[in-house]
């Protein structure tokens, strides 16, 4: 199908991008366009001003600082797979992204429009919300922070006002020798998970010091599995643990659609954290690979 | 709404031309500039038929709008060999191990190739399966697709080690 009839317009900088979005009627920003150029061709979204966010620079880069991560909002999900020093640091990072899409849709997809689409099976949502981050927007009036906690405000809508642009977000590193595990199940590579799961684990003489658990796929956004993680705490790492880590996740809100049954997803969950929990203890524990 | 008017390289060529926001690449290639090579499968980015060179990079040519083209340099499957007789090592390697069968496939898995065998002429059997699973072909069963392009491979290799890592 071919999209309906909208303007077009090419801000140089964030305050032509924000003097638009807060004075057009029934405006949306462009950034990589992989999932609302698909929308607006469906006819599912349909807006008579795109604000196409390409040529405002200084919303892309990555910085590193210390355990703190910022990526701009306009960062290319390519770069963000292929950042040498990110990979040393943080190699989650670019195993999950392997996951998003297909490496056509990386070369132009962004991390601002993932975050902005709130697709329940975001593979960039999950690790924001396993890694505490702070999504970054900004209004003509005001710039402000909100936690991935307070981020998710209905199916695919994040709680961020009209007049808003997405900059930039900020994940909270684990430490340095941290183990991670990263698994999804889809019915093939690249297609929207059915369920995921993401682990970090820090251990200090042979006991779990840390633990972070996040599921994606499975409901509107992605969860923390807290009671999981609590559980984890101070242990030694083994099968029987992780078997009870996977047993623990009956809190999280599963849903049922086309794809697959809540019951069905539940499933998924407890398999996937058994493995990436094995994965983040055997790296944890120096096996790197 | 208004249109617009663009300034790009096609296939080595300038185009300059007027068009509506919400003309798609893939619209714009094969219906304002008459190069049908690039195919449309699903208008959603889903099937990789109509995957272009931009700038190098390979993309899904329904999922960017002809006016984001603007400045950028495009590659078609028009564009991949030197002359309309040649055909790149890409090409080629189709032609001879048997990757294709309707065709309707192939301008996005020679694009799509071109930039992963550019990139990584070393890549092993397991990802290149892996990278290709954006592109959907209805026909081959894949397997004359991923020996032409093992088998490209290797000249693209020798291409980059003989210094004429220029040549498509
Ligand atoms: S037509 Fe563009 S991906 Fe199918
Ligand atoms: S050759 Fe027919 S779809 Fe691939």
């Amino acid at each position: 199908m071919k999209a309906a009839a909208f303007d077009y317009h090419r801000p140089a900088n964030r305050a032509e991008a924000l003097d638009m979005v807060g004075s057009l009627d029934n405006a949306k920003f462009l950034a990589g366009g992989q999932s609302l150029v698909a929308m607006l061709n469906m006819r599912y979204a349909i807006v008579d001003h795109l604000i196409d966010l390409n040529h405002v620079t200084d919303l892309a880069g990555i910085e590193m600082t210390g355990d703190r991560l910022r990526l701009g909002a306009m960062t290319r999900q390519r770069a963000v797979k292929d950042d040498a020093a990110l990979a040393a640091r943080a190699p989650i990072f670019a195993a999950a992204l392997d996951y998003v899409g297909h490496f056509q849709t990386r070369n132009r997809g962004t991390v601002g429009g993932s975050l902005g689409h709130m697709d329940p099976s975001a593979e960039l949502m999950a690790l924001a919300t396993l890694m505490d981050a702070e999504v970054e927007v900004q209004s003509k009036a005001q710039t402000r922070s909100l936690s991935i906690a307070d981020y998710p405000m209905a199916y695919m809508t994040p709680a961020i006002e009209m007049d808003e642009m997405i900059t930039g977000v900020t994940f909270a590193l684990p430490g340095e020798g941290h183990g991670w595990g990263f698994h999804e199940h889809a019915q093939r590579h690249g297609d929207f998970a059915i369920c995921g799961v993401a682990a970090l684990m820090e251990l200090a003489g042979g006991t779990i010091s840390r633990t972070a658990i996040t599921v994606f796929g499975i409901g509107m956004a992605p969860q923390r599995a807290r009671a999981a993680e609590d559980m984890l705490a101070s242990q030694t790492p083994g099968d029987d643990l992780y078997r009870a880590a996977a047993d623990a996740l009956d809190d999280l809100d599963y849903t049922t659609d086309a794809m697959a049954s809540a019951a069905y997803r539940r499933r998924l969950a407890g398999v996937l954290t058994r493995r990436a929990l094995a994965d983040a203890a055997r790296r944890a524990g120096g096996d790197r690979r | 709404m208004t249109t617009k008017s663009i300034s790009l390289t096609v296939n080595g060529k300038t185009v300059d031309q007027e068009v509506e926001p919400r003309t798609h690449l893939a619209d714009f290639l094969r219906h304002g500039i008459g190069l049908t090579g690039t195919h449309i499968g699903c208008e959603h980015g889903v099937c990789g038929a109509c995957t272009v060179l931009v700038d190098g990079q390979a993309v899904r040519s329904c999922l960017m709008l002809a006016v984001q083209a603007d400045g950028a340099e495009v590659t078609t499957v028009e564009g991949l060999a030197g002359n309309a007789d040649d055909l790149s090592p890409i090409q080629a390697a189709f032609r001879e191990f048997h990757g294709l069968q309707c065709g309707y496939c192939t301008p996005g898995f020679l694009t799509s190739l071109t930039q992963l065998l550019m990139e990584n002429p070393d890549i092993g059997e397991e990802d290149l399966r892996k990278e290709l699973s954006g592109n959907l072909c209805r026909c081959t069963g894949y397997a004359g697709i991923v020996r032409a392009a093992l088998a490209a491979a290797q000249a693209y290799k020798e291409a980059a080690a003989t210094g004429m890592g220029g040549s498509r």
